[in-house]
């Protein structure tokens, strides 16, 4: 178990991890989220005593990282790609260093190579090793103390389609046994396929902290997929019931707010003609886009682009495509913050309708 | 807390498991047996042409020891690669988190690498006074004569001194390039330079490597030059303190600074 309590970071001015707060469990694989530059690495740097925090205490099974004896066997953590070995030093040598250190045994160390594929090549120099290979020296170096809480950042990272469906079933299997597993990612989609629990985090600010499944509930965007002949008359009697609808081209609807069997019902009261009816769940990606929209730091476009249920008017605070303080680059977490909780608000109310 | 006699076997495992160690531990040996003799054999065949002050004031120990002024540079290199590849590689941070403890980390990696400094600066140290001596002919001197021994032994411990406090430079700054090119240029320019100029002499014979070789000097006026104001166990003092300055340095920038 690892607990984060008011842990914050800054660099200079820069606020990299800003008073979060939260438990990581075992048992399950907790995925640990958020867009580039959201403190992800540096959160994770300061649970293993590398960075110092500003503030804020990190507690792994209660105790401080300094004060484990030997921590390989406690925690194992992959960190930020490739850069953590020597590269003049063979695969085995990098590991037969670590495990000396904490009194792991020799034969440990040709398991862990052999359990991430690396056996044929332990005996050479790891600085000719490709991308995918440091990741998995990296990942055999986590698992050298066979430790209770493994902590992986972003380990998909240069793997091949093998080595990320060998690395998914790898940490499930590991919570199954029990284990404490932390993952880092940024793709949404890698973590639906293995994550149990979410720690969402934007700008160093902690967004959410859920269930996987509490969040697909929460955050997917439902709405109501429909294409009538009488497009001017549904728009009336939406309009009428107090319905938004977005127009998402060759003549189909898109609903927010209702259920289908509403919507239909309604058209049946009112007559018209329906040629396609369906209830849709926009992809948890956009989910999670739409969620860090306002605390992304690096973005290519401008923000708002992807489709927002359009019920708060465009410029309205909280509409993700208009910040409230435009150009106070100090305050952005902030009124993400507020434009998070007015769409959870909107959410609500919804469902209570 | 960390098992140090553990961290002293992994740390043995670090430096052994590098190519660095051996090239740079070789040349140190080698560079300063072989530039010793050289000079040596140059002295005895140019005795008659030194002044009567430098005859009278020869020096044969000290002679055979010539070789460490650009022998010590390879020290230097080997100490500061120690610490400067695990910077340099991002294996700090690896290491940092399988020994959380800063101090049992730096001061074991440091012990190790200074034995092993140590040991191969006393077979230098001994191996340049002996092959000095045979090429001096009948300028030479032996290990029975007095003070003769403190100087050979002196001459290996101030070899792993240098690389203890290439050690503590390099922890410092946290880059091998960025220690070589401030420790190299010192070393071997500046001190060499400094102590030959009359008005920074009195300064510069209290750097580290100017106060540590007098250790080497049998005759305390060698060839004509100015007695320091220490003895040679308080020049190697004044080195010593040196070198815990760096070590102190170095442990205070690992445990302030993020890794
Ligand atoms: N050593 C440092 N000095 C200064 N700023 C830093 C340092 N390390 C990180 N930062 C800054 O802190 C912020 C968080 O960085 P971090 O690497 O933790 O993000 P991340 O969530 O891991 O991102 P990514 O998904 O790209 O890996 C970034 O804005 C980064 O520029
Ligand atoms: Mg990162």
């Amino acid at each position: 178990m690892i607990e984060l309590e008011g842990l914050t970071k800054h660099f200079g001015a820069k606020v990299a991890v800003d008073h979060l707060s939260f438990t990581v469990r075992p048992g399950v694989v907790t995925g640990f989220l958020g867009p580039n530059g959201a403190g992800k690495s540096t959160t994770m740097r300061m649970m293993l005593d590398l960075d110092n925090p500003t503030s804020g205490t990190v507690r792994i099974d209660g105790r401080h990282y300094r004060d484990l004896a030997e921590p390989l066997k406690y925690i194992g953590a992959l960190l930020e790609a490739s850069k953590a070995m020597h590269g003049g030093r063979s695969a085995y040598n990098n590991l037969l260093c670590l495990a000396q250190s904490n009194r792991i045994p020799a034969s440990r160390v040709r398991e862990v190579l052999d359990l991430v594929g690396l056996t044929a090549v332990a005996r050479k120099k790891s600085k000719g090793f490709s991308l995918g290979m440091n990741q998995r020296l990296g990942i055999a170096s986590a698992l050298l103390g066979d430790p209770e809480i493994l902590m992986f950042d972003e380990p998909v990272n240069g793997l091949d389609p093998e080595g990320i469906h060998w690395i998914r079933n790898l940490m499930k299997q590991l919570a199954a046994e029990g284990r404490t597993i932390f993952v880092s990612s940024h793709l949404m989609s890698e973590m639906a396929l293995t994550a149990d629990h979410l720690i969402v985090i934007g700008q160093g600010k902690l967004l959410a902290d859920t269930s996987m499944a509490d969040f697909i509930q929460e955050n997917s965007r439902s709405y109501v997929r429909m294409r009538s002949p009488q497009r001017e008359r549904v728009l009336d009697v939406l309009r009428a019931e107090g319905l938004a609808a977005v127009e998402a081209g060759s003549g189909v609807l898109e609903i927010d707010g209702a259920t289908a069997e509403q919507i239909g019902e309604l058209a049946a009261r009112h007559q018209i003609t329906l040629h396609e009816l369906s209830a849709q769940r926009a992809s948890l990606e956009e989910a999670f886009m739409q969620m860090t929209a306002a605390s992304v730091e690096y973005h290519a476009h401008a923000a708002g682009e992807h489709k927002v249920p359009a019920k708060a008017p465009p410029g309205a605070p909280g509409a993700p495509g208009a910040p409230d303080q435009p150009g106070q680059p100090g305050q952005p977490a902030v009124q993400w913050g507020r434009s998070y909780e007015e769409r959870r608000r909107r959410r609500s109310s919804r469902k209570g309708a | 807390m960390a098992s140090v006699p553990a961290v002293l076997q992994s740390e043995w495992t670090k430096v052994r498991t590098v190519s660095s160690t051996v090239w740079t531990l070789v040349s140190a040996l080698v560079v300063t047996v072989a530039m010793s003799a050289g000079i040596s054999a140059l002295m005895k065949a140019t005795f008659d042409e030194l002044s009567e002050l430098e005859q009278a004031t020869f020096d044969p120990t000290f002679v055979s020891f010539s070789g460490m002024i650009l022998g010590q540079l390879a020290m230097v290199v080997f100490g500061v690669l120690v610490v400067g590849t695990e910077y340099s590689s991002g294996m700090i941070r690896t290491s940092l988190a399988a020994v959380p403890q800063r101090a049992t980390f730096l001061f074991s990696k440091m012990a190790v690498a200074t034995a092993l400094a140590l040991a191969v600066g006393m077979v230098t140290s001994f191996l340049a006074f002996f092959a000095g001596q045979a090429l001096l002919g009948e300028h030479r001197t032996t290990l029975g004569a007095d003070n003769v021994l403190r100087a050979v032994i002196g001459g290996g411990l101030y070899m792993g001194l240098i690389a203890l406090f290439s050690m503590g430079v390099a922890t410092m700054l946290r880059s091998s390039i960025l220690s070589l090119g401030i420790l190299v240029p010192f070393f071997f320019l500046v001190s060499q330079i400094l102590i030959s100029v009359p008005k920074a002499k009195t300064v510069a014979q209290y750097f580290p490597d100017q106060a540590g070789s007098k250790i080497m000097q049998v005759v305390p006026d060698a060839l004509g030059s100015d007695v320091a104001p220490y003895g040679p166990w308080g020049g190697l003092g004044i080195m010593c303190a040196w070198v815990a300055a760096a070590l102190l340095g170095g442990y205070l920038v690992l445990k302030k600074r993020d890794a």
